[in-house]
C-alpha cells in the first residue's frame, strides 16, 4: 500500500518535471531550427533591399518591402488600438468601479473577443472593404489588424489597472480632480507598466499575424508611400515564398522567418525589461 | 479655466464610453456582416445540407462543408490530445513544485512561445514535423505519406496551443489557497495526495474551461495549420493523409472566389460558422470561469 | 477591541493550571531558529508544552506565533524560502529531523487555521478524508467515525440531512467546526489552532471556545491568538512572544497579574 503510494508520487512528479522541462526544450528547439536554417541564407541584402527583377526565381533582392510594410501596419494598428483601447480600459476602471456585475460582464465579453480567430477578422475586413469600395491597401490592413488587437490591448491594460487600490482613486478625487484627470494623470501613470506591456503585446500580435492581412493589405514589391497603396507583410512574404518550388526562394523564406523571429524576440525582451523598469516606481 | 476642465472631462468621458461600446459591438457587427454576405447560400441550401453535405464542387453549385469541418475537428482533437497532458502536468509542477529559479526560467519561455507568430510555427512544422512524418513515422507504419498531413497539423497546432492553455491553467491553480493544501497535509495526506485531491479537485471547473478555450483556439488557427496539413479535400480517418480545415479553405480561396457564383457567399458562411462555433465555446467556458471566480 | 484591562472578575476565570502536572511535556522545542532570507523570524525558541492543557501562544501580529505553530507539524516545508534549524520533539519523535513518513507524524496533530478551509468535497468526505488516509476503508467504520466526530463538535444535528452536499455550503462557523471534526477524526493527540476564531462571529467563536474547554480532557491544545481576552478565558499556560522571541511564559494567573517584563505590561494595559 505504502509502496504503491510512494511509486505513484514519484512517477507523477517525474512526469510533471519532464513536461515542464519539455516546454523549455520545445522553445529552444523551435528557435534553434529557425535560426540555423535562416542564418545560412540571411544576407545584408535581405534586410536592406526590396525584391529586384527575378527575385521570385531566385534573383537579387531582399524583403525590405515586407519588413517596412509589417512595421507600418503594426504601428498604425497599435496607434488606433491605443486611441480606442486605452480610454475603454480606463472607463472600466474609473466609471464602472461601482458596478461590479457590469464590469465583470464587459470583461467576460472582451475575453471572448480575444478568442475570435484572425481569419474571421480577415474575412470580415474584406467584406467591409468591398462595402466601402476600398482596395487591398495599407489602410485596410491597418484597420483590420487594429480590430484584431484592440481587445488584447484593453484586457491587458485593464488587468493591471484593476490591481490599483481604490484608495488612490478616492484620494485623487478628494483633491478635486475631475474623473478624466484622475483617469489620465493618476491611473494611467500608476498603470504605465501595464500600458507598455499592452502596447508591446498588441504590436507583436499585429506584426506577426498573417490571416487577417491576407486579403486586406494586398502584396507588393514596393515600399508603400501612401495609405491607399497595397503593402507587403513579413508573415505573408514567408508564406508565399515557402510555396515556391525554387529552392533559393524557399531558403529566403527561412531567412525571412529568422528576421521575424528576431523582431518578436526583441519585442518580448523589451516588454519584459520596460515593464520591470516602470513598475519599480509604482506603489504596491 | 474651470469651464475648460469640465468640457474636457465631458468630451473624454464621451469618448471613453463610445470606444468601449464600439469594441463590445464588434462581434455583433462582424456576425451581422458575415451573415448578410452569406444569405444567398442560405436561400439555396438548408444549414443541414451545408454542414453535413460532403460534396464540394463549387462550379456545379454544390457546397458541402463536411470535409472541411471533419478535417478541422480531426486536427483540433489531435492537437488537444497531444497538448493537454503536457499543459496539465507542467502547470501543476510550476505552481506546486517548481523552485523560484525554474519559474524564472520557464515563464519567459512560455511568454515567448505565446508570442511567436503562427507563420513561424508553420515554418518549423515544414522543416521538422513534415519530414519526420514522411521519413520516419509513415515508413514505420508501412504507408507512403508526403508528410503534409493531419498529423503534422495536429502536432504544430498542439505546440501552438500549449502556452495558451498553460497560462490559463497556471492562473487556475494559483487561485487555490495554500491553507487548503495545508489542511490536507495536516490530516496526514502526502504532498502528491494533497495536490491530487485538493488542488486538482478544487480547480476542476477552471481546468475544463482552460481545455475548452484551448479547443476553440485550435479550431480557428489558420496559417500554421494550412502550411503543413496538405489542403486536399477528403474525409479520412488516417492521420497520415492530408486534410483541409475550414480556416484554410477561407484563406486559400479568397482570390478566385469572385469568378464563381455563390463561392463568395459560401466562404462567408464558412467564416460565420467559425465565428459562431468559437464565440459559443468561448462564452460557455468563460462563463464557467466567471461563475467559479464569484464563489 | 475595547480595552483589555484585567479586572478581578475575569481574573477569577483564569484556570490556575500548574505546569507539567506530573506529565513530561508532550511537545518540546529546542533551540529553534527560523530564517526567511535575511530575516530572523524565530530566535532561539525553547519551549515545553504540557499535556492535556490549553497552551496559548500570545503576541502581537507578526511576532512569529503562526510560524512556530507551523514548525510543529512541518508545514514550513511548503515555503521554500524558510530555513529551519533546531529540534521539535513531539511525543518522542524529532519532527524536524525525521524524514520518513511526515504524513503519519502530522496525523498526531490536528490543525485549525485562521479561516476554515473545507476541502472541495462533501461534508461527509471532508471528515472521511483523514480516516481513509489512515488506511481505514471499511464503510461502516468510516460512517461510524464521521458521525461520532460530527457529534463531538455539535454539528451532527445541523448537517445530518445534507452530509453529501458540498462543504462550502455551510456557514463559516459551521465550516470551522467541520474542520475541527475533520482534524479530530484522525485521532490526534494535539490540536494546533491558529487564531481559529478570528474569522468567526461572536456566537460561533463562543462555541469553538467551549469546545476547546471540553476537548482539553483528551487533547493537548496549542492556541495561537492575539486576543488577550481569549487567552484569559482559555489558557492554562501562556507563552508571550514578541518579534520572534519568547518574552515570558507561565501560568496565566501570575503572568497577567504581575507581568515581569515591560513588553507584556504594555501589551496587557494598552490593549492589543
Amino acid at each position: 500500500m505504502n509502496w504503491r503510494k510512494k511509486t505513484e508520487e514519484v512517477v507523477a512528479r517525474e512526469i510533471m518535471r519532464f513536461s515542464t522541462y519539455s516546454l523549455i526544450l520545445i522553445l529552444v528547439f523551435i528557435i534553434a531550427v529557425i535560426f540555423v536554417k535562416g542564418f545560412s541564407s540571411l544576407t545584408p541584402d535581405m534586410v536592406l533591399k526590396t525584391p529586384q527583377g527575378g527575385f521570385y526565381y531566385g534573383g537579387e533582392g531582399g524583403v525590405l518591402n515586407a519588413i517596412v510594410g509589417s512595421i507600418y501596419i503594426a504601428c498604425g494598428a497599435t496607434l488606433i488600438a491605443i486611441i480606442l483601447g486605452i480610454p475603454a480600459a480606463l472607463y472600466i476602471n474609473v466609471s464602472l468601479t461601482r458596478y461590479k456585475r457590469l464590469k465583470n460582464i464587459i470583461r467576460f465579453f472582451l475575453d471572448a473577443l480575444w478568442g475570435i480567430p484572425s481569419i474571421v477578422y480577415g474575412a470580415f475586413g474584406f467584406t467591409l472593404m468591398l462595402l466601402m469600395g476600398m482596395n487591398a491597401s495599407l489602410l485596410a490592413g491597418i484597420i483590420v489588424v487594429a480590430l484584431l488587437i484592440t481587445p488584447i490591448m484593453v484586457r491587458t491594460f485593464d488587468e493591471i489597472l484593476s490591481t490599483i487600490p481604490r484608495g488612490l482613486h478616492e484620494a485623487s478625487l478628494a483633491l478635486g480632480s475631475t474623473r478624466t484627470e484622475m483617469a489620465y494623470r493618476v491611473l494611467f501613470k500608476q498603470g504605465f507598466s501595464g500600458f507598455i506591456t499592452a502596447v508591446l503585446l498588441a504590436f507583436g500580435r499585429g506584426i506577426g499575424d498573417a490571416a487577417s492581412v491576407l486579403f486586406t493589405a494586398g502584396y507588393t514589391d514596393l515600399i508603400p508611400t501612401a495609405l491607399d497603396e497595397p503593402a507587403a507583410t513579413l508573415p505573408l512574404a514567408i508564406f508565399f515564398q515557402l510555396s515556391s518550388p525554387i529552392p533559393e526562394v524557399r531558403e529566403r523564406a527561412f531567412a525571412a522567418a529568422a528576421i521575424l523571429t528576431i523582431i518578436i524576440l526583441i519585442i518580448s525582451l523589451a516588454a519584459r525589461y520596460l515593464s520591470a523598469r516602470y513598475s519599480k516606481t509604482n506603489l504596491r | 479655466m474651470r469651464a475648460g476642465r469640465i468640457i474636457i472631462d465631458r468630451a473624454s468621458g464621451f469618448w471613453m464610453i463610445l470606444s468601449l461600446a464600439l469594441i463590445l459591438l464588434m462581434p455583433v457587427i462582424m456576425g451581422m456582416g458575415l451573415f448578410l454576405k452569406s444569405v444567398p447560400i442560405w436561400e439555396q441550401n438548408s444549414p443541414w445540407q451545408l454542414i453535413f453535405g460532403s460534396d464540394w464542387s463549387p462550379t456545379r453549385g454544390n457546397f458541402g462543408f463536411w470535409p472541411f469541418i471533419a478535417s478541422s475537428l480531426y486536427v483540433t482533437i489531435l492537437s488537444f490530445v497531444l497538448s493537454v497532458p503536457v499543459c496539465f502536468f507542467a502547470a501543476l509542477y510550476l505552481t506546486q513544485y517548481a523552485s523560484e529559479r525554474l519559474i524564472r526560467m520557464t515563464y519567459p519561455a512560455i511568454d515567448i512561445l505565446a508570442g511567436l507568430p503562427s507563420v513561424i510555427y508553420g515554418v518549423w512544422g515544414i522543416l521538422v514535423v513534415v519530414p519526420f512524418i514522411s521519413k520516419v513515422i509513415s515508413p514505420f507504419f508501412g504507408s507512403n505519406s508526403s508528410g503534409y498531413s493531419i498529423a503534422a497539423g495536429g502536432v504544430v497546432l498542439a505546440i501552438m496551443c500549449i502556452p495558451y492553455i498553460l497560462n490559463m491553467l497556471i492562473e487556475v491553480f494559483k487561485t487555490v489557497p495554500s491553507g487548503m493544501k495545508e489542511a490536507s497535509l495536516s490530516l496526514g495526506a502526502s504532498y502528491w495526495e494533497s495536490v491530487k485531491h485538493v488542488v486538482v479537485r478544487k480547480s476542476f471547473a477552471g481546468i475544463v474551461s482552460a481545455f475548452g478555450l484551448g479547443l476553440a483556439k485550435a479550431f480557428g488557427e489558420t496559417i500554421a495549420v494550412m502550411m503543413v496539413v496538405g489542403n486536399h479535400i477528403q474525409v479520412t480517418v488516417n492521420p497520415l493523409e492530408a486534410g483541409y480545415p475550414l480556416p484554410a479553405l477561407i484563406a486559400n480561396n479568397y482570390g478566385e472566389m469572385l469568378s464563381i457564383p455563390m463561392y463568395d457567399a459560401a466562404l462567408m458562411f464558412a467564416a460565420l460558422l467559425l465565428l459562431a462555433i468559437i464565440l459559443i465555446i468561448n462564452l460557455i467556458f468563460r462563463y464557467l470561469i466567471y461563475k467559479t471566480h464569484i464563489e | 477591541m475595547n480595552s483589555s484591562v484585567i479586572t478581578d472578575t475575569n481574573l477569577s476565570e483564569i484556570n490556575l493550571g500548574i505546569r507539567g502536572n506530573g506529565h513530561p511535556p508532550i511537545v518540546s522545542v529546542k533551540n529553534l531558529n527560523v530564517y526567511a532570507g535575511n530575516h530572523h523570524i524565530l530566535k532561539n525558541i525553547n519551549l515545553d508544552i504540557p499535556k492535556n492543557k490549553i497552551t496559548v501562544l500570545l503576541g502581537p501580529s507578526g511576532c512569529g506565533k503562526t510560524t512556530l505553530l507551523k514548525c510543529m507539524n512541518r508545514l514550513t516545508d511548503l515555503y521554500h524560502e524558510l530555513k529551519v534549524t533546531g529540534d521539535v520533539w513531539i511525543d518522542g519523535d524529532n519532527i524536524l529531523k525525521s524524514n520518513d513518513n511526515i504524513a503519519a507524524l502530522r496525523q498526531k496533530m490536528g490543525l485549525l487555521s485562521q479561516r476554515p478551509y473545507p476541502l472541495p468535497m462533501s461534508i461527509f468526505k471532508n471528515v472521511a478524508y483523514g480516516i481513509k488516509l489512515k488506511g481505514i476503508y471499511d464503510k461502516k467504520l468510516i460512517q461510524y467515525n464521521v458521525e461520532k466526530y460530527l457529534r463531538e463538535v455539535g454539528l451532527w444535528e445541523e448537517v445530518k440531512d445534507r452530509l453529501h452536499q458540498p462543504a462550502v455550503g455551510l456557514s463559516i462557523g459551521q465550516q470551522q467546526r467541520l474542520c475541527l471534526a475533520r482534524g479530530l477524526a484522525v485521532r490526534p493527540q494535539i490540536i494546533l489552532a491558529d487564531e481559529p476564531t478570528s474569522a468567526l462571529d461572536p456566537i460561533s467563536s463562543k462555541i469553538i471556545e467551549n469546545l476547546f474547554k471540553e476537548l482539553k480532557k483528551n487533547y493537548t491544545i496549542i492556541l495561537v491568538t492575539h486576543v488577550l481576552r481569549q487567552a484569559v478565558r482559555l489558557a492554562d499556560h501562556v507563552v508571550f512572544m514578541s518579534y520572534g522571541e519568547i518574552i515570558e511564559e507561565g501560568a496565566p494567573a501570575d503572568l497577567f497579574k504581575n507581568p515581569a517584563t515591560e513588553k507584556l505590561r504594555e501589551y496587557i494595559y494598552d490593549g492589543n
